[in-house]
């Protein structure tokens, strides 16, 4: 079942000096089995939306109901809802605390009462999903890992809960290229695999280009646009209006334009542009 | 939750309250709080509730607001009270029910007890609402540099203080950041007994203490890279100097404590 989200509004610190208004009237609803990248740049507000879907803030005014259940209501167990809605932070590595790999991972089961068996299971199963080497790497130490490896034990400890739903807060930043490349593969693979609805929240467009297949533009806590990538991304001044990037696929594509080449509108994935320029060069350039 | 702590926050502004001396204000703080425990009678407490209005208004923050930082001691303010009314001794008793003596005396004391501690938050919520913690700290160091003559650590205490005030929004934040991602994992801090709560504890404790060391080693790196040594010879940006807002706010001080002087000797 869907998530719906209507009139949302939220205020931080309401009445102090400092008070935030950080969403401003959001409605959306986020459909069964769905790729939705989430961008806005920073200060926009996107956080504290997913930070709703899991009912850890509540809403100042409006509703979210997650399966059919309001997660506001006080009749709502809301840690059910956190069991179908898995919600990765931003440098989740900071929430890693237990002595080992396995323990810290078993820590989201454990929680949900699992007996040892199916924790150890779903153990194992998160670390594949990850591309973590269990045999090698389940008695060590977090704090020996990695900034990558790290990262991706933290994913695992949300996988491990097995959510429908798995919302991704920023999981690329302050990773190096190569790290970036890994985790959204693995991402790609997860939604491939499982078909889990994922919600990805990120200031790079080209991250969300690769991936998305419904781009959510935030701006001052309001929601700018809602649509296909290849719509939203075709809107490339109104983006950079509000302090955004169109993919470097469409950028190249407009200077492609200016140089009076016949590219078609809406490229904006990496492969498309390639294809276009392979078309351009001829058939014979593949070969180099 | 974390949100309704409102001592030791600092309330941007340009009133003359805010534009007095960290030195001046940290005196009359400390004036106003012992005049208060000086009182002994209502209409006194009328008075210092009175001044204390006055200077909010001035300062242009909200009392609401004031009384909002009252709230997270209330269970402390409520603690003494009922300490006090059921262990002080007195001779008029006011109710006597088996094991439940209650005097005059007691009441009485206990009320003030807690209209006590309330105008202590209250004072120096209003000193802390108005002087950024650069110049309270400022203010401290320069009040207490006499002592080092007799090598006490004024400048230490102060930067102390400073790094103290300046990380505990950063440790706030921290804080509610980790326990949210617990929290999404299922982690449970609110209910069960004390033994299972305090366990609950651990997977907060643990990546806080550790992201506090990791502060603390990068702040001493930085500190180090821009060669901090210490007080001595160090020259600073900011002066600190006394004007004539310093001369007013110490008389309105010396007449209000004046007049509870008067009050207390009329009335009490
Ligand atoms: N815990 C908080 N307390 C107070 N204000 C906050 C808090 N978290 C975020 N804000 C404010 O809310 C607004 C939206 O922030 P956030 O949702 O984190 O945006 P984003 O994730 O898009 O960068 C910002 O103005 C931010 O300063
Ligand atoms: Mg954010």
């Amino acid at each position: 079942m869907p998530i719906v989200i209507e009139h949302l509004n939220y205020v931080y610190m309401s009445g102090g000096p400092y008070e935030t208004h950080a969403l401003d009237d959001v409605s959306l609803t986020i459909e069964d089995g769905e790729f939705v990248g989430l961008i806005g740049h920073t200060g926009s507000g996107k956080s504290t939306l997913v930070q709703h879907l899991n009912g850890l803030l509540l809403p100042t005014s409006g509703t979210i109901t997650v399966d059919g259940l309001n997660i506001a209501d006080k009749a709502t167990d809301r840690r059910a809802i956190r069991r179908k809605v898995g919600l990765v932070f931003q440098y989740p590595e900071n929430q890693l605390f237990e002595e080992t790999v396995e323990k810290d991972i078993a820590f989201g089961p454990k929680n949900l009462g699992l007996d040892d068996a199916e924790i150890a299971r779903r153990v194992k199963g998160a670390m594949r999903k990850v591309a973590l080497d269990y045999d090698a790497l389940h008695e060590r130490s977090v704090f020996e890992l990695s900034g990558g490896q790290m990262r991706r034990v933290a994913i695992a400890g949300v996988l491990a809960m097995e959510p429908r739903t798995l919302v991704l807060d920023e999981p690329c930043a302050g990773l190096d290229p190569r790290g970036r490349e890994e985790i959204l593969g693995l991402i790609r693979d997860l939604h491939r695999d499982t078909g889990a609805t994922i919600v990805m929240v990120s200031h790079s467009m080209d991250d969300v280009a690769s991936l998305a297949e419904r781009v959510i533009v935030m701006n001052h806590g309001r929601v700018a646009m809602d649509g296909a990538p290849r719509e939203v991304f075709s809107r490339g001044a109104e983006l950079r209006a509000i302090g955004l990037d169109v993919p470097q696929a469409v950028l190249l594509a407009d200077k492609l334009r200016e140089r009076g080449f016949d590219v078609p509108q809406g490229v904006y994935r990496v492969e498309e542009i390639k294809a276009v320029i392979e078309g351009i060069v001829g058939k014979g350039a593949r070969a180099c | 939750m974390l949100n309704d702590i409102t001592l030791g926050q600092y309330f941007p502004g340009d009133s003359p309250v805010h534009r007095m001396d960290p030195r001046m204000k940290l005196i009359l703080t400390i004036a106003y709080i012992v005049g208060v425990f000086f009182i002994g009678n209502l209409p006194g407490y009328l008075l210092a509730l009175a001044f204390l209005y006055i200077v909010v208004r001035i300062s242009g923050i909200s009392f609401k607001y004031l009384l909002k930082g009252v709230r997270p001691l209330r269970f402390i303010i409520l603690f003494t009270f009922i300490l006090n009314l059921f262990f002080v001794q007195g001779e008029t008793p006011l109710i006597d029910i088996g094991f439940i003596h209650i005097t005059r005396e007691a009441l009485r004391n206990a009320i003030f007890f807690a209209l006590r501690l309330i105008f202590l938050v209250m004072g120096t919520s209003v000193l802390t609402l108005t002087t950024s913690p650069m110049q309270l700290t400022d203010g401290l160091e320069r009040l207490l540099r006499p002592l080092q003559k007799i090598h006490f650590p004024a400048h230490e205490l102060a930067m102390m203080m400073t790094i103290a005030l300046r990380f505990i929004p950063t440790l706030l934040e921290e804080t509610d950041k980790i326990q949210k991602a617990q929290m999404a994992r299922g982690a449970d801090f609110e209910s069960g007994n004390l033994i299972t709560r305090a366990k609950a504890m651990i997977p907060l404790l643990v990546p806080l203490f550790v992201s506090a060391f990791r502060r603390a080693n990068e702040l001493a790196m930085a500190m180090e890279a821009r060669c901090y040594r210490g007080g001595d010879h160090r020259t600073r940006l900011r002066e600190l100097k006394y004007t004539r807002l310093d001369v007013y706010g110490a008389l309105a001080t010396v007449v209000y404590i004046a007049l509870i002087v008067v009050e207390g000797r009329l009335l009490g």
